[in-house]
């Protein structure tokens, strides 16, 4: 990633409280995780449903 | 409200993943898309207040048509206030529409239902359904379609979540209803459904709006040249402010489009289940039965959602425009097939309506990035909210026009393949309309394009 300079006054506060690039990961696996999770529930579920389609 | 929502303290620095951004926004579209299964409970609420399915399925229209109206009303102070502080407002109200409904439930109070998820809900949907998608467009310049795609999936999913987690929690609450056609839970599991689903929408939504962060001024993706959209013609570097964007004639032909497709597609999302059993009705019996019937439901569902990733991922490589023609000129053919031949086969009936339901998620998807190219990100979010009055617009006319035609050629569990033509021909017709207003799509004048020292300095990391 990389940024041009120009900068708005909102730009003082960008990033002050970003976490580290080791706590970054971390969030990335939680976050991809909890949203991944209930989907792949949702998505199994309905795949059951959709077997009846061609089985009865 | 407080600072630790304001737009200024989710401005992201030098370092931040972008990949952080799109489970925030998953997490805010994979609870509202609940607003899609509520059939779930339909009968149980039926039972429960005594009243018809009219009155009950009204909830359902309240709560889509607050969609359209708060995504178009409060989009240019989701913009300006940023990300945060609309997720954050949007769980308020999406939760607050549960906890309403589920006292309305326990107090046998129709109104308040209408009142909580009609009104409350359909607020916080409208709020939700806006508030990720133009601070993806900015952490996404490189591949909008996909940024947008991957969100508005989440609404697609959120009702293949609610759906069988709602049966499994109604199993719990009232150990007399079993799930199975025909059983109904009582009102009381009902109203604690509605607490619980709340609640865990509240925190989930609640996660998306603290983790949520705008994109530093300027932000490029490591390898991404900026130059390379300037030699599309449909794609602007220009910005246009939502109040200039209503008086083009783009913004006119792209509602015109959206209403169009989400009419065609509503029209066989409304019917799914009695159309495929009616299409192969021989005398009077289906082959078809109720559960494959419900699978169908399913597989439409899956089509739903897998489209709005798909093919909006897609239009990043060919094109908003034509991926447009494809979903109104491909799916008109698809529909006149659908309508002449569709009885011909289970096999093909289902694929016809598996492609034409892709394309209707992909027509949601591939809007917002489609607003990109021709308005800017300078307000593309509260111009995507007054496009979405379409939505609202197809919501009500998608349902009449499908059953005021089935309704003048027979009574329901009598009509075949042939009764559904009129309904499915007109939609095809609606389709064209809409391919037409595609092609007419071309960029904004300059007169409409905001000075660039307006939206340099107050459009950072917005």
């Amino acid at each position: 990633m990389s940024h041009t300079a120009a900068a708005g006054p909102e730009d003082t506060a960008g990033g002050r409280s970003d976490p580290s690039a080791g706590v970054q990961k971390m969030l990335l696996g939680v976050g991809w995780t909890l949203v991944s999770v209930p989907l792949l529930y949702g998505l199994v579920q309905t795949l059951r449903r959709v077997v009846t389609l061609f089985t009865g | 409200m407080a600072s630790f929502l304001d737009r200024s303290r989710t401005v992201a620095g030098p370092g931040y993943s972008r990949w952080l951004i799109p489970p925030a926004a998953l997490a805010v579209h994979l609870s509202i898309g609940q607003v899609y299964a509520t059939s779930v409970y339909k009968t149980s609420l039926v039972e429960h207040f005594g009243t018809s399915q009219t009155a009950i399925g009204v909830i359902f229209s309240i709560a889509i048509v607050m969609l359209g109206l708060s995504a178009a009303v409060l989009g240019k102070w989701v913009d300006h206030g940023g990300p945060r502080k609309a997720m954050f407002t949007a769980a308020m109200f999406w939760a607050a529409g549960f906890f309403v409904a589920a006292l309305g439930i326990s107090t046998t109070q129709l109104w308040l239902v209408y009142l909580g998820y009609g009104v409350l809900g359909g607020i916080g949907l409208g709020i939700g359904y806006i508030s990720p998608v133009s601070t993806l467009i900015k952490w996404f310049p490189d591949r909008p379609g996909l940024a947008t795609g991957m969100a508005i999936m989440g609404f697609g999913g959120g009702a293949l979540i609610a759906s069988p987690l709602s049966n499994q929690l109604l199993r719990a609450y009232d150990p007399g209803f079993d799930g199975a056609a025909g059983s109904v839970a009582d009102g009381s599991a009902v109203a604690s459904l509605f607490v619980t689903l709340g609640v865990v929408y509240l925190v989930a939504m609640l996660y998306g709006a603290a983790t949520i962060r705008v994109a530093p001024p300027d932000y490029r993706p490591a390898g991404w040249d900026p130059s390379t959209r300037t030699t599309n013609a449909m794609v602007t570097t220009a910005a246009v402010s939502a109040g200039n964007a209503i008086r083009t004639p783009q913004f006119w032909l792209l509602w015109v489009v959206l209403f169009c497709n989400v009419t065609a597609g509503i029209g066989i999302l409304e019917q799914a289940s009695p159309m495929i059993q009616d299409f192969f009705r021989d005398g009077g019996s289906s082959a078809v039965s109720v559960v494959a019937a419900g699978g169908f439901v399913g597989l439409l569902s899956l089509g739903n959602m897998g489209g709005r990733f798909v093919w909006s991922s897609t239009s990043d490589v060919v094109g908003r425009k034509r991926i447009y023609m494809v979903y109104l000129g491909v799916g008109a053919v698809l529909y006149v097939l659908l309508a002449l031949v569709g009885q011909s086969a289970t096999a093909l009936f289902v694929l016809l309506a598996f492609v034409i339901l892709s394309f209707y998620g992909g027509g949601f998807a591939t809007m917002p990035a489609y607003l990109r190219d021709l308005f800017g990100t300078y307000e593309v979010g509260a111009i995507h909210g007054r496009v979405l009055t379409a939505w609202s617009a197809a919501g009500v006319a998608g349902p009449l026009i499908v059953n005021g035609f089935l309704d003048a050629r027979g009574t329901p569990g009598e009509l075949v393949a042939a009764d559904y033509r009129p309904a499915l021909l007109t939609m095809v017709g609606l389709l064209v309309v809409g391919f037409v207003a595609n092609l007419l799509i071309k960029p904004v004048a300059e007169r409409f394009h905001e000075p660039s020292d307006k939206t340099a300095a107050p459009a950072a990391g917005r």
